[in-house]
């Protein structure tokens, strides 16, 4: 006899297809099979588990073309929280994501797209990474980021869009939506030579703007 | 009646995750996610956004999730309990399950990562003030990388309850961290896994700011008796379902305040 476990998953069904098994599943569940877990905060205690030994570096700082984003995260009282951590993730320059193990590994100084940044207690952060290409032409070149923290229940989605001094930054669907000064919260503005700074601001006035993105299937 | 912050009783803190239960029920919709927006959890206060969150498709680089395999993991990170010379104090248990996507197809050769305090209660962790005793044999960390069928298993001690500043006499369940990468840069995943029968379930403002009592069910472990090994371990199943960010509707109807 079939069963389902209290997550709705098929037990001891194996030697059905996928579309088998969903079909045995909703039937002996009379729901769609599979629900999200929760999440539940990162809290603050995870310091030895998640920031890895060059986790901010995407690039080593030396590499031709290599560009700092940095920025600091605030609360709503405009104080800067020292135990959030950021996680980037990003295509290369000429736009191509990679799809190669090694994204925590950095072996060789190889360029994955993805790094993880945990804030100083001043609520610091600081990426070296490549200037993300367009994902098409004249399309706005971004980096996702997602950022965790103690008191956040669950982690906020959002995108830095780098705009070089002098430069305007190609609208994409997400920005053309945007009031303007919603929009001048996602971008990563260039403030010196190869540096681009992004602040985040989970609350308040000049808040980030935080991503919700359809249940993917 | 007012309270120091961090010093309100346990009744205060209950009476407001009743209201806030009461609240999303009162929606009709299961509230299956964690509210970022929930006040007995203290320092959610000013660290939830108050826009509504913008609902946007995913672009290509958002679609798919960075890549992890065997080169960024070795095999012995697996087991918490073999990391040191001597072997650490406590329950060994045996902690295994599935990642799965929405559709039930498994995440392969994804990054599991775990963290956790030791069978005192107790964090490696400068800022963990919390005076139980740290053991020598035990770091509390943890990564694996699943396999073709997406299943993972974990080797490690069962962690003790321990107190924080929430409020007056607050202890989390006990639980394990584990952080999550689905097949999607969208269905990215840090909760939480609880062990079943916890007396501080009802008390803890973390564990109840997910409204939906189905959906909180769903980060208790089982006990599963045939991952327990004699003479060594007992075992918990937890399967996991990342399908991505959603259901924030809650947040939406919110709007500014
Ligand atoms: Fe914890």
């Amino acid at each position: 006899m079939a069963t389902t476990d209290k997550n709705g998953v098929l037990t001891g069904q194996e030697h059905l297809t996928a579309p088998e098994r969903l079909a045995l599943e909703e039937e002996l569940t009379g729901t769609p099979p599979l629900v999200q877990t929760p999440s539940q905060t990162i809290g603050p205690f995870y310091g030895f588990a998640l920031p890895f030994d060059g986790g901010a570096q995407l690039v080593p700082g030396t590499m031709p073309g290599a560009v700092r984003l940095h920025g600091t995260v605030y609360d709503g009282q405009g104080v800067p929280v020292p135990d959030a951590l950021l996680e980037l993730w990003q295509p290369d320059e000429q736009g191509r994501i990679v799809q190669e193990p090694g994204s925590r590994a950095r072996q060789r100084g190889r360029f994955t797209g993805f790094g993880r940044a945990a804030v100083e207690v001043d609520g610091s952060y600081e990426f070296v990474t490549l200037l993300p290409g367009a994902l098409g032409e004249g399309e706005a070149r971004f980096a996702a980021l997602a950022v965790f923290g103690r008191g956040l229940s669950h982690h906020l989605f959002t995108r830095a869009y780098f705009v070089a001094a002098g430069e305007q930054v190609a609208l994409d669907a997400l920005l053309t939506g945007l009031p303007e000064d919603r929009r001048s919260t996602l971008l990563a503005r260039q403030d010196g030579p190869d540096s681009y700074r992004f602040d985040i601001r989970l609350q308040g006035e000049g808040e980030t703007v935080f991503l919700d993105f359809p249940a993917s299937s | 009646m007012s309270t120091t912050p961090g010093d309100e009783p346990q009744e205060q803190i209950s009476r407001e995750i009743a209201q806030m239960h009461a609240a999303a029920a009162d929606r009709g919709v299961p509230a299956r996610h964690a509210l970022r927006d929930f006040a007995p959890y203290r320092s959610s206060t000013f660290r939830h956004p108050t826009h509504a969150l913008v609902r946007t498709d995913p672009e290509e680089i958002e679609r798919v999730a960075p890549a992890f395999g065997h080169v960024d993991v070795d095999p012995y990170e697996s087991d918490l309990t073999i990391q040191h010379s001597g072997d650490p104090l406590g329950e060994r248990i045996i902690v295994a399950g599935r990642v799965l996507d929405g559709e039930g197809r498994p995440v392969r050769n994804q990054l599991i990562e775990v963290w956790q305090a030791n069978a005192s209660g107790r964090y490696v962790h400068k800022r963990d003030q919390h005076p139980a005793p740290l053991d020598r044999n035990f770091t509390g960390v943890g990564r694996a990388i699943t396999g073709d069928d997406g299943s993972y298993r974990f080797v490690t001690i069962k962690p003790g309850p321990y107190p924080w500043r929430n409020h007056r006499n607050a202890w989390r369940p006990a639980h394990i961290h584990f952080s999550l990468f689905g097949n999607a840069f969208t269905e990215r995943l840090v909760t939480q896994m609880y062990f079943p029968g916890d007396p501080l379930f009802a008390l803890d403002p973390i564990y109840q700011a997910i409204p939906d009592q189905a959906a909180r069910d769903r980060l208790i472990g089982a006990y599963d008796h045939s991952l327990t090994e004699p003479e060594r371990a007992t075992g918990y199943r937890w399967d996991i379902v990342l399908t991505g960010a959603t259901a924030t509707w809650m947040e939406h109807e919110h709007g500014d305040h």
